[in-house]
C-alpha cells in the first residue's frame, strides 16, 4: 500500500454547506472518494491510500486535471483505491464531486 | 481428550450419556443436579441430520426438563463440505440449532459450551459459540482455517502470516487467540467436576464477550463499535 | 423505471428501497471506522468497513438497516463490519423500530481477521435471536453479486424472513470452497446451471428457505419487505417444534436426492426442467402451491 498527498489552493468554497459523501466501493479496480468539508484554509487536500504502488506522478497528473475542473475550496477528499485506472479515478471524482455539490445521497 | 473421559472427569457422580456414531446425548449428576449434555465426537463433520438431530435434542430438554442446564460438546471439523448439504439448506439446520439454543436460553436454561477437543468454522459457530459461554479445554484445536489453505486463498505468503500471527490473535489458529478475544472465556484444567459446577453457580448477563475480548486486549473494537452504533444520535 | 438489485451497490440499494431521503447513517465513512486487521497484511480498507447502518422509513414507519458491499472483500464480514451490525441489532431493542432490515451480501468471515470475523458473526445471531425475542422482526434481502454464504447464511435463516431474487445465491459453504476442498466431482463450480439450481433463489424459494421470490428489482425488494413489516416474530417451543419436523421431513422426502432437478419433480411440478428458463412471474405460476 502506497500513501500520496496532494494539496492545491485558489479554488472557490461552496456558497452553500454541503454534507459529506461517498461515492465508489474498494474493490478490483475500483475506488472509493469520500468528500468532506473541513476548515483547511481555503486549501482542497486529497489523501490517496492506493494498493498499486509507484504510480504517484499519474496520479499527480489525475489530480492536477480534477482541481483545474473543479477547483474546490476547503475540502477534503479521501480515497481509497484498488488499482483503478486514471479514466476511472477521474469519473469517480467527478460523481463525487457532483454528490458532494447536490446534496444527492 | 476423548468424549468418555471427558464424561467421566465431569460427572464422577455418573451419568446416563448414550453415544450413537458421531452425536451423542444424556444427563450427567453435578453438584447442582442434573445436567443434559450434547454433542459429537471424532471431529465430526456437522451436516444436515446431526445438526437437526442435536436441535431435537435441545428441544428434548426444554419440553422434559425445564430449566435443567445444557452443555454443549461439540467436536467438530466444520460444517461438511458436500453439495448435498448445500442442495438441502445446510445453513438452515444450523440456524435451527441456533434458534434452540436461543429458546433454551429465553426459556431459563443455562446454556454451557465446551471444546474438549476441536471447533472449527461452521460448526463451532452453530454451537458452542451460541453457548452463553464458553469454554475450551487448554489442548483444544479452534479454528477457521489453517494458515497454509488461508495463504492460498487470501494470496498471502505463509511466512508473513506465520509472523504476524506471533503478535496478533485475530485469525490464526488457536485457542489462546479465542480466549484472548473473549470468546473462549477460560480454560478448564484440573478438576473438571469442580470447573463445571462454578461455570453453572456463576451469573449470566447477556452476551459479554466483546467487554472480555477488550479487557484481555485481544479485541479492541467490537465493543466499541457496537455501543457506538447502538447509541449514536443519528445524523 | 426498474433499478437492478444485483448491479447495485449497497449505498445505492438503501436509497432506493426506503423512503426518499429518509436514510440517516450511523457510523458514517466519515468516522473512518476502518479495520486495524487490513493494514498489517497490506490489504486495502474501506471508510465503512464494507458495511452501511443506519435508520430511515418504509411506507412511512421507521426501521432499522444495514447493508452489507459485496464489492469490499465479498462483503466478508471482520471485527468492525461485525460490531456494526450487532450494534444495529441491539439499538432495536432500545428504538422498537417496526423491523430490522438486513440487506445481506457476503462470502462469510473475512479470512484476514478470521477469528474476530467468526465471532463477529455469533455475535450477530445472538444479537438477531435477541431482537426477534424481543418482538423486533428481522427481514433479509438477498440479490447481489457475491450472495449469501457462510456465516451469513446461517444469520439469515435466523431470522424472520427471506426475501430473495432468481439471481440471489443462500447456501453455507460456496461451491468454489466444496470444489476446492472436495473435488470438481462433488461440486462443480464452474457450472453455472448447476450452481444455480443448487444455492440459486428459486430452489431456495421452492424448498421453504426463502420466503418470497422477487424479479431482480429495488422496488420489487422494497415492495416485498413491506408487506413483510407486520411479520410477528415466533421463537416459541411450538414454532421450533414445527420448524424441526419440517426439516426432518426435508431430510426424509428429499435426503436421497442429487440434484436439485429431482427435487423438483419429486415436489409435483410439470417440466421442473424448464424452471431455469422462467421468469419470475411465470415461475411463481408455474410452481404455484407445490412449495415443500
Amino acid at each position: 500500500m502506497e500513501t500520496l498527498t496532494f494539496e492545491y489552493r485558489g479554488g472557490r468554497a461552496l456558497a452553500a454547506p454541503a454534507a459529506a459523501t461517498l461515492t465508489g466501493v474498494v474493490g478490483s479496480g475500483n475506488l472509493e472518494v469520500l468528500v468532506e468539508p473541513a476548515a483547511l484554509d481555503g486549501a482542497c487536500r486529497v489523501e490517496v491510500t492506493t494498493a498499486a504502488v509507484g504510480f504517484g506522478r499519474i496520479w499527480q497528473a489525475v489530480m492536477d486535471d480534477f482541481f483545474a475542473r473543479h477547483p474546490l475550496a476547503d475540502v477534503q477528499i479521501s480515497i481509497n483505491d484498488v488499482g483503478a485506472t486514471p479514466a476511472v479515478v477521474s469519473l469517480r471524482l467527478d460523481q463525487a464531486v457532483e454528490a458532494f455539490r447536490g446534496g444527492v445521497a | 481428550m476423548d468424549a468418555r473421559t471427558l464424561l467421566d472427569q465431569l460427572f464422577p457422580a455418573g451419568h446416563d450419556v448414550v453415544f450413537d456414531g458421531p452425536y451423542f446425548a444424556g444427563s450427567g449428576r453435578c453438584g447442582a443436579g442434573s445436567v443434559a449434555v450434547i454433542g459429537s465426537v471424532d471431529a465430526a463433520p456437522i451436516g444436515i441430520e446431526l445438526a437437526h438431530r442435536m436441535a431435537g435434542a435441545v428441544l428434548d430438554v426444554v419440553r422434559e426438563h425445564p430449566g435443567r442446564p445444557i452443555l454443549l460438546a461439540v467436536d467438530t471439523s466444520g460444517q461438511r463440505l458436500s453439495h448435498r448439504d448445500e442442495l438441502l439448506g445446510i445453513n438452515g439446520y444450523m440456524a435451527h440449532l441456533a434458534k434452540c439454543i436461543a429458546l433454551a436460553r429465553n426459556r431459563g436454561h443455562r446454556v454451557l459450551g465446551l471444546v474438549y477437543s476441536k471447533a472449527v468454522s461452521g460448526g463451532f459457530l452453530a454451537s458452542s459459540l451460541l453457548a452463553d459461554v464458553c469454554y475450551a479445554l487448554p489442548d483444544a484445536e479452534v479454528m477457521v482455517m489453517n494458515l497454509p489453505a488461508m495463504s492460498r486463498v487470501t494470496k498471502i505468503a505463509l511466512e508473513r502470516l506465520q509472523a504476524l500471527s506471533q503478535t496478533s490473535p485475530v485469525f490464526a489458529p488457536g485457542v489462546a487467540n479465542y480466549l484472548a478475544m473473549g470468546a473462549v472465556e477460560a480454560l478448564w484444567d484440573g478438576d473438571l467436576a469442580q470447573r463445571l459446577d462454578a461455570a453453572l453457580a456463576a451469573p449470566v448477563d447477556g452476551d459479554r464477550r466483546r467487554a472480555v475480548g477488550e479487557a484481555r486486549g485481544g479485541r479492541l473494537l467490537a465493543r466499541r463499535v457496537a455501543e457506538r452504533v447502538r447509541t449514536d444520535a443519528v445524523g | 423505471m426498474s433499478h437492478s438489485y444485483f448491479e447495485a451497490n449497497a449505498r445505492e440499494r438503501l436509497a432506493q428501497l426506503l423512503d426518499a431521503g429518509s436514510f440517516r447513517e450511523l457510523l458514517p465513512p466519515g468516522a473512518r471506522m476502518t479495520s486495524p486487521h487490513l493494514p498489517p497484511l497490506d490489504a486495502p480498507v474501506a471508510f465503512d468497513d464494507g458495511v452501511v447502518v443506519g435508520a430511515g422509513t418504509l411506507d412511512g414507519r421507521p426501521v432499522l438497516v444495514g447493508a452489507q458491499e459485496g464489492g469490499f472483500n465479498g462483503g466478508a464480514v471482520g471485527e468492525v463490519h461485525g460490531a456494526k451490525l450487532t450494534g444495529l441489532l441491539e439499538r432495536a431493542l432500545d428504538e422498537r423500530p417496526a423491523a430490522v432490515l438486513l440487506l445481506v451480501e457476503s462470502g462469510g468471515v473475512r479470512l484476514h481477521e478470521a477469528n474476530a470475523g467468526l465471532i463477529g458473526v455469533s455475535e450477530v445471531m445472538r444479537a438477531v435471536l435477541a431482537a426477534r425475542s424481543a418482538g423486533i422482526p428481522v427481514l433479509v434481502l438477498i440479490g447481489g453479486q457475491y450472495g449469501c454464504f457462510g456465516g451469513m447464511g446461517i444469520v439469515s435463516r435466523c431470522c424472520d424472513a427471506i426475501v430473495i431474487s432468481e439471481e440471489g445465491r443462500l447456501g453455507l459453504s460456496g461451491p468454489e470452497v466444496i470444489e476446492t476442498t472436495c473435488g470438481v466431482e462433488e461440486f462443480d463450480s464452474r457450472d453455472r446451471a448447476l450452481v444455480w439450481r443448487t444455492v440459486g433463489g428459486k430452489h431456495r424459494y421452492l424448498l421453504g428457505e426463502a420466503d418470497r421470490l422477487v424479479p431482480d428489482d429495488i422496488a420489487a425488494f422494497r415492495a416485498a419487505a413491506r408487506e413483510l413489516l407486520d411479520t410477528r416474530p415466533d421463537l416459541s417451543l411450538a414454532a421450533l417444534e414445527a420448524e424441526h419436523a419440517r426439516l426432518g421431513r426435508r431430510i426424509d422426502r428429499f435426503g436421497d436426492c442429487r440434484d436439485a432437478r429431482d427435487i423438483w419433480t419429486r415436489l409435483g411440478i410439470a417440466a421442473p426442467e424448464r424452471l431455469p428458463l422462467l421468469d419470475t412471474a411465470e415461475f411463481l405460476a408455474a410452481t404455484a402451491d407445490r412449495r415443500a
